[in-house]
């Protein structure tokens, strides 16, 4: 394999990861602070995706799908916690994985009732299509690299929220000692609300900005959920620095296993079956990734134990 | 009388009295939704013994339930094509047999569950749940990237397996075999319960500090635990795979482990006939809210709701009262 062409699996992976980390994001900030276990996240991205390429398909404006994207999702977000969530805070696991698998039900068969059954189609802007010359005479999609930037910039916003604001002050504190600060004359339920909206917004912006280059479609949201816990399992759950981290580790182990694994298995085995067993090998990947990181560290990279 | 046993005594009894009026009416498809439920209902009783008794809630019993399913389906597809599945170092050939594929169904899903488990009881709580449901889509992503048994379109059975004695396409007969089974292995789980071992790992649910204090060590209980309750939900997939006489990869994937989830939830959590009330709720439901509606999973997503905020020991619980059976 070229060098170049590693270089393009790497900056996808990068772009993966870092999507991936604006899902993981909310779910970690959502279970450190509430303690509460979201399978419902991938209907919120679900969510940003559909409203996106609604408003987009409407005014023709990707600025404004974006913002729609934003708004609808915490607009979700917000309506669920004040009905559902806050029920749920109080009980155990078992409760809220089944609650919120209720929720994606609810939100699948909803949007499909809504939008119909066949994928909806969001187009990247004109002034981010194209590929850009790199230097060392890579091309690779611009819009790709705009991915990687909004999501490296929300990171650096939410890590200085967490760190500098009152906001964050108050979350870290909420994680540490919910009682205590609800005893300092902080409205607990609000600050909930907001925080799951934060995390649903940033969940539909992921949603609204691969919607531009997948398929919006029902159950989009699922199979992204479940690499978010992965990445958040892997970061230790509640941390914002163990997410982004997971987010990259598996991003790019999966891409490039995906690429690589089948070459490697090729060195030693016939080329037919190299590449069965090795993209089986690579689909499992992250999965064998997050066991081996639990067997060691039983509770994520950067998480309390 | 406590009004819980004879709740589960009605309920078990509808199985049968359904599936035989059924046959009266000459409404085969009816027979085969009973034998679905019960099936899933196995499922259930399954996943009930490590997440009722044990407290382990597992995301990831689709991995038991496929590797149930593919044990069939690999078995009867090297019988049906009549090739060995190995030749060296021993030869190894496919099977019609239903018991001998039960066999082999219930080893592979207690040796696949002896490995998950040994490395996930090593963890707790939320973590439990997402590595269990990590190895669940690793067998799920394997089956659909493994092209040798039908990879993402899964592998069809042309004729049901044998049953000595027995004619297994008549829908009635089949019926029978699964409602034996899962009146065979409720009453098994009902006599685990109560046994030194049910009530130890009961126990190391409750207080496990304290089961520990008294020498009882509640990992090698809860590891057991873990395989009992694969092995079973392990026979319930060999046997769906049956009833449909078709596996894919689908019946490893988190939706199916959280389908199993939600049996146990609706029926009621640590209730022995718990999964058999929530399979059979569930079977009705589709059938009576599919006909109503393409977006029934709406209601059902609204009804699993109202259980988990409002009923909380599920359809059993409710219907009981506040008297607790299992606790």
């Amino acid at each position: 394999m070229s060098l170049i062409l590693l270089i393009e699996q790497v900056l996808n992976g990068i772009q993966f990861g870092v999507m991936l980390f604006l899902m993981a994001a909310g779910l970690t900030l959502i279970f450190g602070v509430m303690g509460l276990i979201n399978l419902a996240h991938g209907s919120l991205y679900m969510v940003g995706a559909f409203a996106a390429a609604a408003v987009a398909g409407w005014t023709g404006s990707f600025a404004l799908a974006l913002i729609a994207a934003l708004a609808a999702a915490a607009a979700a977000g917000a309506l669920v916690e004040l009905l559902v969530i806050r029920r749920l805070y109080d009980r155990d696991h078992l409760d809220q994985v089944l609650a919120t698998f209720a929720l994606i039900l609810i939100f699948s068969e909803g949007t499909r009732y809504i939008f119909g059954s066949f994928p909806l189609f969001l187009d990247i802007p004109a002034a981010l299509s194209g590929p850009v010359l790199l230097p060392g005479g890579i091309l690779y999609p611009l819009y790709r690299l705009v991915i990687i930037a909004v999501g490296l910039l929300v990171a650096a916003g939410l890590f200085v929220l967490i760190a500098k604001t009152r906001i964050g002050i108050q979350i870290r504190a909420g994680e540490a000692d919910r009682e205590m600060i609800a005893a300092l004359g902080v409205d607990i339920s609000k600050l909930y609300t907001l925080v799951f909206a934060l995390g649903a917004a940033l969940a539909g912006l992921a949603g609204a900005l691969v919607g531009a280059i997948q398929s919006v479609q029902v159950g989009m949201g699922e199979p992204v959920l479940i690499l978010a816990f992965v990445v958040i399992v892997i970061g230790g759950i509640g941390s914002i620095k163990g997410a982004l981290i997971g987010a990259l580790l598996v991003g790019l182990t999966d891409t490039l296993g995906g690429a690589l694994l089948p070459t490697l298995f090729a060195t030693f085995m016939e080329p037919s079956s190299a590449n069965t067993i090795g993209s089986a090998v690579a689909s499992m990947a992250i999965y064998i990734l997050m066991a081996g990181v639990l067997l060691f560290k039983p509770s994520g990279l950067f998480g309390a134990t | 009388m406590a009004r819980e046993p004879l709740i589960n005594i009605i309920l078990f009894a509808l199985f049968p009295v359904t599936a035989g009026v059924a046959m009266v009416l000459d409404e085969p498809f009816i027979i085969t939704l009973m034998t679905k439920a019960a099936i899933l209902a196995l499922a259930g009783v399954g996943l009930n013994i490590a997440l009722g008794l044990g407290g382990l809630v597992s995301f990831g019993h689709a991995a038991f339930f496929g590797i149930g399913g593919y044990a069939m389906g690999v078995l009867a597809s090297h019988a049906q094509s009549y090739t060995p599945i190995m030749e060296t170092p021993i030869l190894i050939e496919g099977t019609k047999s239903m018991l001998v594929i039960w066999g082999v169904a219930v080893v592979a899903a207690a040796l696949a569950a002896l490995l998950i488990g040994v490395l996930s009881l090593r963890t707790t709580g939320v973590y439990f749940i997402m590595i269990t449901l990590a190895f669940g889509q690793m067998l799920y992503y394997f089956a659909i990237s493994w092209p040798a048994y039908g990879g993402e379109d899964g592998l069809s059975i042309y004729i049901r397996n044998d049953f000595p004695g027995l004619n297994t396409l008549d829908p009635i007969q089949f019926f029978a075999i699964a409602f034996t089974v899962l009146a065979a292995v409720l009453f098994i789980a009902g006599r685990l319960a109560k046994a030194p071992f049910g009530l130890a790992l009961s126990a190391a649910r409750q207080n496990p500090e304290r089961v520990e204090t008294v020498g009882v060590a509640p990992f090698r209980l809860r590891l057991v635990a873990f395989i009992i309750s694969g092995a079973v939900t392990g026979l319930a997939g060999a046997l769906f795979a049956d009833l449909n006489r078709f596996v894919s990869p689908t019946m490893f994937s988190w939706q199916t482990s959280g389908e199993i989830m939600i049996f146990v939830i609706l029926g009621g959590v640590g209730r022995l006939f718990g999964p058999v009330a929530g399979a059979a709720l569930f079977i009705l439901l589709e059938h009576v809210l599919g006909g109503l509606s393409d977006f029934w999973h709406v209601y059902l997503g609204l009804l699993l709701l109202l259980v988990v905020l409002f009923a909380r020991g599920g359809l059993i619980g409710t219907l009981a009262g506040k008297e607790t059976a299992h606790d």
